[in-house]
């Protein structure tokens, strides 16, 4: 598979791992936290594209690149599998 | 573990007699925006916040201990040798009644310290800006602090730490572009 480059606006989770001690009692479990897309954009140009009226009214808002759907979170081990 | 060296960051000088400023400077030590709510709020959120920005969490949380001294000090050195008289026209008699002239966290307006001025949410994102807002907001009582001092020595000594807090707010800025970087991933999700 060829290597692609994250997109900030679809690649919203970031993973990290702690430091893990062998004396941990418990394996250890990779960290995530979400980057919403407003963290990239600063203020607002106009013009931007627009969902429909009723997709933005169930998505909460009016532009796709403000869309951060939060997908459930994958408890992920070391590897991240 | 930390190192303690005996001397404070900046120099304290105290030009006037004026326990009525300690009043107002107690808001630095124990009040919302003040520098042990600071050093607390930094120092408990470096454990769950990405490695690339803790080190940066104990930094500037140790340093908030070092401004947290220095207001004692300016504080004590304010009402160390006040008179009966001089506590009753500073309106420092209900601190008196319960604690004599020694120092307790609590604001300018007397409410004493509490955990629900910090807050750690656990989203890197959110605690950083937290964090930001919080050295904004304590820049701003440093101005406020110096607007209604006279006292040319404390005002140094006040100058000084509300230009460490616009240093702050720089480093969480870029702590948060750190955070928004996906240094170390391999897999997108």
């Amino acid at each position: 598979m060829k290597k692609r480059k994250p997109n900030p606006y679809r690649d919203q989770y970031r993973v990290w791992y702690p430091f893990h001690s062998p004396d941990d009692p418990c394996p250890p479990i990779a960290k995530q936290y979400v980057v919403p897309p407003n963290q990239f954009l600063g203020f607002q140009p106009p013009n931007l594209p627009q969902f429909s009226k009723h997709e933005a009214l169930i998505k909460g808002t009016l532009w796709p690149i403000f869309y951060s759907p939060y997908p459930p979170k994958k408890w992920r081990d070391k590897d991240g599998t | 573990m930390w190192i303690y060296e005996k001397k404070l960051q900046y120099p304290v000088k105290v030009s006037q007699c004026n326990p009525h400023l300690a009043k107002l400077l107690i808001e630095q030590y124990g009040g919302a925006d003040g520098e042990l709510a600071a050093a607390l709020r930094y120092l408990n959120q470096r454990y769950t916040i990405p490695d690339k920005v803790k080190g940066l969490l104990t930094d500037i949380g140790t340093e908030e201990f070092a401004h947290l001294e220095m207001i004692a000090t300016m504080v004590y050195k304010l009402t160390k040798d006040a008179t009966k008289e001089q506590i009753k026209a500073a309106g420092l008699e209900e601190h008196y009644v319960n604690h004599d002239l020694s120092l307790f966290y609590q604001s300018a307006a007397g409410n004493p310290f509490t955990a629900t001025y910090i807050q750690s949410k656990g989203d890197p994102i959110a605690d950083l800006y937290e964090d930001i807002a919080a050295e904004e907001k304590a820049r701003a009582t440093y101005q406020w602090l110096i607007d209604l001092s006279d006292d040319p020595d404390i005002n140094d000594s006040l100058k000084f730490l509300r230009e460490r807090e616009i240093v702050h707010s720089q480093r969480f800025r870029e702590a948060v572009e750190l955070l928004k970087e996906y240094q170390g991933q391999k897999k997108f999700f």
